[in-house]
């Protein structure tokens, strides 16, 4: 049977194909700002956006955006002292918003009354329920995102490689990074509905690191973290249609397999490819 | 409330859980693995799904994949922190997604389970373990925490001053890899009685309002582990009195009530400048 056969595959192929693009994008900075644990935090937003959400009786993707914002600004006021990034306050302060949010999404979630049909395509993700509507908005969230990155890409990546000189000329660091982290949880809301809440990290955070892994170059390391992501996401979404067995356990599969081989590429050959992180 | 037999054993299993969490989560924030615990947590779930999918005991699953990758973690950076976050956030969706696979396998094997064991691993059933569960979670909990007494001192000398450590002589590297080894039996142990995906709740929440509150180690160890026997106490209370509150949301909850008031009680302008000095000196 063609993959191209069912309207559902088509949609869920073009919703894969835009929300690769925006994760690999994001994650590049992601990896290089050493936030993962964030974009894992808030990717797990989602799931206490869509039960408050169908708790209340509103669609469920304005309770995933909602949520994944309001955790991105509780975390980049709460990870600061005196005004610089303190790792170790950051790790204990995502910690927590993440594990509210997972206790709040079990709260709303028992409230609603028992199951939400679908709280394992919900975690773990899902291609079978995504409509035309859902791919014209992740259209528009993707535009925006890489939007951010065209005007703000090069400032942020002087602030994140060098906090101090950055602001020394005059770089506005602080606005850059709750920005950042904003843009962030817009994305990792918008990929979450492909991958699963937690899985979001197969396309958000493997794709650019093993990208960085090969390049330290900005441009090429950028492209390459975006090609790695389309492969991982469209031969996930073929095996999963033919095999029907869940998407994110192939995508996060492949994913980490790539990374895995840039790993072991890097460490072969130091010379080649020094790695940054 | 003490007459119902599930919420005895609740209590016999729940308080040396919280107590051993609350001790050891104190050793997890102050060296800023709590990202590493969360992977942990993550992981016991996936083993406990790996095991009902292959029809064995649950815990075999639980303690056999926690321990396994901890002893990963801790191979992969002398100190798996925030610099390792990358390697640790990558193996943690391939883990996860090896749990989605398990989930899909376990949901048509002729068990039937219908994802009532996933939802019981991600979210903990403290209201229904069964007596056995109880006394052994309770016994490893004492263990836990013995163990952790033992070793307490010198895992906060390699903790605070790794380089001093060593040149005194002590294992810093294996004192390492112990402390996330005892991080993930205690993530299996705690995935039973709030959940994997809440068990960071009692490791981070606790210890989190403690470090703020003191800079006095001892103290702060003890102070978190208060908190957390606390929350699991106070957190069946209100579970037992409001039925539609979850277990596991309620204890989460007064968790996140006491780190709440950490922050206020830290922002009272009492001491800041000793605050200050674990802060620079531990991190």
């Amino acid at each position: 049977m063609s993959l191209f056969a069912y309207p559902f595959m088509v949609q869920a192929l073009e919703a894969g194909t835009i929300v690769a693009v925006m994760a690999a994008v994001t994650g590049w900075f992601v990896v290089l700002r050493r936030q993962t644990f964030a974009g894992h935090a808030l990717s797990v937003m989602s799931f206490p956006g869509a039960s408050a959400a169908a708790l209340a009786g509103l669609p469920l993707p304005l309770g995933y955006f909602t949520a994944c914002v309001v955790a991105a600004a509780a975390i980049s006021a709460g990870s600061r002292t005196q005004d610089r990034r303190n790792f170790a306050q950051e790790s204990a302060v995502i910690g927590t918003v993440q594990v509210v949010g997972f206790a709040l999404g079990f709260l709303f979630l028992s409230l609603y009354g028992g199951v939400l049909e679908d709280l394992e395509s919900l975690l773990f993700g899902s291609f079978l329920g995504i409509t035309a509507t859902q791919v014209v908005v992740l259209l528009g969230i993707a535009v925006a995102t890489l939007a951010f990155f065209a005007v703000a890409g090069r400032p942020l990546l002087f602030a994140s490689i060098d906090d101090l000189v950055a602001r020394a000329e005059g770089v506005p660091v602080r606005l850059l990074e709750v920005a950042f982290l904003l843009v962030l949880g817009l994305a990792v809301a918008a990929t979450a509905q492909i991958t699963g809440v937690l899985l979001v990290f197969a396309l958000l955070v493997a794709p650019a690191a093993a990208a960085q892994r090969f390049t330290t170059r900005i441009g090429p390391g950028i492209a390459l973290s975006v090609v790695i992501a389309l492969a991982v996401t469209w031969s996930g979404l073929a095996l999963s249609y033919y095999t029907d067995y869940s998407v994110g356990f192939f995508v996060t599969s492949f994913a980490f397999a790539i990374y895995l081989v840039a790993r072991v590429s890097s460490a072969l050959a130091p010379r080649l490819a020094p790695a940054p992180a | 409330m003490l007459s119902h037999d599930f919420i005895r054993l609740a209590l016999v299993a729940g308080t040396p859980i919280a107590l051993a969490s609350g001790a050891i989560g104190y050793f997890v924030v102050l060296r800023s693995q709590v990202f590493a615990g969360d992977t942990l947590s993550h992981v016991a779930f996936t083993g406990a799904l790996a095991a009902a999918a292959a029809g064995v005991d649950l815990r075999f699953g639980l303690f056999g994949a926690t321990i396994v990758v901890a002893l990963l973690l801790a191979a992969l950076g002398d100190r798996a922190s925030v610099g390792d976050d990358v390697a640790i956030g990558t193996t943690l969706a391939w883990v996860l997604g090896l749990g989605a696979f398990f989930l899909d396998l376990f949901n048509r094997s002729s068990h039937g389970g219908n994802g009532i064991i996933a939802a019981r691993t991600l979210f903990g059933s403290i209201f229904s373990l069964s007596s056995g569960q109880a006394y052994v979670g309770a016994v490893i909990g004492v263990l836990l925490v013995l163990v952790l007494a033992l070793i307490a001192r010198p895992l906060l000398f390699a903790t605070i001053d790794p380089r001093v450590a060593a040149a005194r002589g002590l294992p810093v590297a294996a004192l390492g890899t112990g402390c996330l080894v005892l991080v993930g039996v205690d993530a299996a142990l705690t995935t039973q009685v709030v959940g994997a995906l809440l068990m960071l709740g009692l490791i981070a929440l606790p210890a989190g309002a403690a470090h703020r509150l003191t800079a006095n180690a001892y103290l702060a160890l003890g102070l978190s582990s208060v908190f957390a026997v606390a929350s699991l106490w106070l957190g069946l209370v209100l579970a037992y009195e409001v039925p539609s509150v979850p277990p596991s949301s309620a204890i989460i909850g007064v968790a996140a009530a006491i780190y709440l008031c950490s922050f206020a009680a830290a922002a009272w302008p009492a001491t800041p400048s000793s605050r200050q000095s674990v802060a620079e000196s531990g991190l």
